[in-house]
């Protein structure tokens, strides 16, 4: 590839690409090769596809592209230009998408997605629940395009939101339209990008940095990941914008390490944009340098923290500071520095391009444009979503998400990863944007989005997510390190039926002292979960501790009784107890609660599930007084 | 790879004009201890002392970073990883059995190596296949939707794997 010398040449280059390399009519076939549907085999129908495309000698492309978003159903594979949608594609079914679609015009009927078996199925991804209510923004052209191949990029209009830039727009203005487009961070606080821009432009110093923030460790989100698997040169053109605006010549991305793939897409994403001269020196032939490269994070859930971060990419423990000074004042190697995360940075060339009017007119007054969710749990469909800002979670979870598996009862929402807290079902109304989720006591996040059912201990899960903080706490500042291994120590009292009167109030007092004396955003967030779930389920906490009860059987707790009606008298129970707690009388079977260790191994083993687990006060009640029970 | 030839400018990249002699030789540390690990699965104790003198960084140092993180370790890694996932979506959709049922398999705990050097079980925050819970990691292979009759042929192919190096 020969070096772009200006934008005329890169206006040319992309008429040359659409005629040629990636044509709108041209038939094409887009296989999601992101990591989910990858692990589901997407590479073997890939190939499968193309051995059959040279098989009946018709001209099709066989695109490989970043995730589809609707995971659950992977593989996926559209048909273009019929925009045909096929969901758990087999190497086999190859044959007849070739011979019946391209041959005939007709969709593979059996590959089309439906709801359930009684429904008929629906042709197109736009009429799928799942696609109807989403916006793509930041999205826009991962699934749409072969990350490894710059040129599909610019063929379906990437970079010319720096040709729009370099050829008729001051760094001033740049400025302006991302400040007047009031994007905020999508990386959890929420701060406006524009303004984090003018602080750095302001500072002093020629040298500046700018940062994308890739170290996406919430467990349960991925968006980062997919943004840069699927459309790596959308988040390099966003940085190019931000470094032009701020007058920064160095970019650096990091990635966190657990995402090989990522850092592949994006090292060969970087080598392909500076072999065109898009990034290095003297862009498009302006007298403007930029160079990007990537740092590889080692498992640190810290370093998502902007200062942390920092410390990282310096080569030292990846501990946060405290600020001020921000990392726009001074950042990496006292530098001033802008740190964006990657969902926000890929928005931008859009804003650029499209105009800060347009992406006001997407979402909510105080939080404008879309957001990009991780849809996980015990939905039916589970997925990427994006969606714009004030669309309701009763929407997200029910609409798009297609209700809860097994058509069991919703319990809660958690939004935000480790740092938000749990929505429980009144809430369900609520507009998504920052600031209503950080009125309910959870934030937005990354905005990772976990669904949980009647099955899931709402204890258990602020005991997962506090185990979780706790042992990533860089162990820097006493009240993040002592206050959250002090709250772990008393839901692990709880969990196992030790819980004693007073341990609500004490969890949330130190819950409080921990978030006010905390240096860093992980410490200050930590006890969110715990503290919302107190709020909102509280009867479940007392229920643990009063009555030794896990209503969602999660917990090892309660009384193990066996129900004699419903008991088969197949001896399951007794081959399975190790701890010989399963006694046999001549005509039944019955559990003598002086042996019973309540490993639950019964209440699995039954197949009719007469192995009931009951509250002490119940039992009590039923079998002391003889007055019969309130289940 | 050998510590003596690293060339501190080339990994340290474009920025290395700006910064002083120290924090080059800083900001490659985390880069090249991934090169280490990688080639020999940990981080060898005469490695990390090479490393020491030439990149001027006492050992107490890299110590003390490479400590940090998680994905560094000081004892020899068994030959197949197999990572448990527990993040959220992993760990709502019951993925702390099969951590148990491997336990229990293999007889490690979390996060230690058999005898034999065959394999290291660990758990994971999050692979980000989240659309798949539960998921279990296998070296570099992600296997989703991980129920019973997956964990039983996982198990399965290591007990073969192991078997045919006996063998051998």
């Amino acid at each position: 590839m020969e070096k772009l010398k200006n934008i005329e040449e890169l206006k040319n280059l992309r008429a040359i690409l659409i005629e040629e390399v990636f044509k709108q009519e041209k038939d094409k076939l887009k296989v999601c090769c992101g990591l989910p549907c990858s692990t589901l085999g997407s590479h073997k129908v890939a190939k499968a596809l193309e051995e059959e495309i040279f098989k009946s000698g018709l001209q099709i492309d066989v695109v490989k592209t970043g995730c589809q978003g609707l995971c659950q159903r992977g593989p996926l594979v559209r048909a273009e230009p019929y925009s045909y949608f096929y969901q758990r594609v087999h190497p086999e079914k190859a044959k007849e998408i070739i011979s019946i679609t391209y041959s005939a015009g007709l969709p593979v009927r059996e590959l089309l997605y439906r709801d359930s078996f009684l429904e008929s199925p629906k042709k197109a991804m736009e009429e799928i629940p799942f696609y109807k209510k989403q916006l793509k923004v930041a999205l826009r052209n991962t699934g749409n395009i072969d990350p490894f191949n710059i040129h599909h990029y610019i063929a379906i209009g990437g970079y010319s939101a720096i040709e729009k830039m370099f050829s008729s727009m001051s760094p001033e203005d740049v400025l302006e339209e991302v400040k007047k487009s009031n994007i905020r961070g999508r990386g959890g606080a929420g701060f406006p990008a524009g303004i984090k821009w003018g602080f750095a432009r302001k500072a002093p110093g020629t040298v500046k940095m700018v940062v994308a923030n890739g170290d996406e460790g919430d467990p349960g989100a991925f968006m980062d990941r997919s943004v840069m698997e699927g459309d790596p040169h959308g988040l390099l053109e966003g940085m190019l914008i931000c470094a032009y605006a701020i007058g920064a010549h160095y970019g650096f991305i990091y990635v966190r390490h657990e995402y090989p793939l990522a850092i592949k897409t994006l090292k060969i994403a970087i080598k392909q944009a500076e072999e065109l001269g898009l990034i290095g020196r003297n862009i498009l032939g302006t007298d403007f340098d930029f160079t990007v490269h990537i740092r590889e994070g080692a498992g640190a859930f810290v370093c998502g923290e902007e200062t942390a971060l920092m410390a990282s990419i310096e080569g030292k423990r990846g501990m946060p500071k405290t600020r001020p000074p921000f990392p726009v004042e001074s950042g990496l190697w006292a530098k001033s520095t802008v740190i964006n995360n990657v969902e926000t940075l890929s928005n931008i060339p859009y804003i650029i391009e499209k105009g800060a009017d347009w992406f006001l007119s997407i979402g909510t007054q105080n939080s404008p444009g879309t957001k990009v969710f991780a849809l996980a749990g015990k939905v039916k469909n589970t997925g990427l979503v994006e969606v714009p800002m004030g669309i309701t979670l009763r929407e997200i979870v029910f609409d798009i998400g297609g209700g809860i598996i097994h058509n069991k009862k919703f319990k809660a929402v958690q939004t935000g990863g480790p740092s938000g807290g749990c929505i429980p079902e009144q809430y369900l109304d609520l507009p998504v944007d920052f600031d209503s989720l950080s009125k309910v006591g959870s934030i937005m996040g990354s905005g990772g989005m976990v669904v949980m059912d009647e099955d899931n201990c709402m204890v258990d899960v602020a005991k997962f997510f506090l185990s979780f903080t706790q042992s990533e706490s860089c162990g820097k500042c006493p009240p993040c390190r002592i206050g959250t291994y002090q709250m772990l120590q008393i839901l692990e009292k709880i969990t196992s039926g030790n819980g004693e009167e007073g341990d609500i109030e004490r969890l949330e007092s130190i819950g409080e002292l921990v978030k006010e004396g905390s240096l860093c955003g992980l410490g200050k967030t930590a006890p969110n979960p715990v503290l919302t779930t107190i709020k909102y389920f509280r009867d479940e906490y007392e229920e643990h501790i009063h009555d030794k009860y896990c209503r969602a059987n999660v917990c090892n707790l309660g009384i193990f009784r066996i129900e004699q009606e419903e008991c088969i008298l197949c001896g399951l129970c007794k081959q399975v107890c190790a701890f010989d707690a399963v006694k046999e009388t001549r005509r039944s079977f019955f559990i003598d609660r002086d042996y019973c260790t309540k490993c639950k191994s019964c209440y699995y083993a039954c197949p009719v599930d007469a192995v009931k687990i009951n509250k002490q006060r119940d039992v009590r009640r039923e079998e002391e007084l003889k007055m019969p029970g309130t289940e | 790879m050998e510590i003596e030839t690293i060339d501190i400018n080339k990994n340290i990249g474009e920025v290395g004009s700006i910064l002083r002699e120290h924090d080059k030789k800083r900001g490659i540390l985390i880069h090249v201890l991934h090169k280490i690990q990688e080639d020999n699965r940990y981080l060898p104790e005469d490695i990390l002392r090479r490393l020491s003198k030439k990149l001027d960084i006492s050992l107490a140092e890299i110590y003390s970073v490479a400590s940090f993180y998680k994905m560094f370790h000081f004892t020899p890694r068994g030959k197949n990883i197999i990572r448990v996932c527990l993040g959220t979506a992993c760990y709502v959709r019951g993925s702390k059995k099969f951590l148990a049922a491997l336990e229990d398999e293999f007889g490690v705990k979390s996060g230690e190596t058999t005898k034999d050097l065959a394999l290291t079980l660990e758990t994971v925050g999050c692979v980000g296949c989240c659309g798949l819970a539960p998921v279990t990691t296998v070296n570099e292979d992600v296997i989703g939707e991980m129920g019973p009759k997956k964990l039983e042929t996982l198990i399965k192919s290591i007990r073969e794997e192991e078997k045919k190096e006996e063998v051998g």
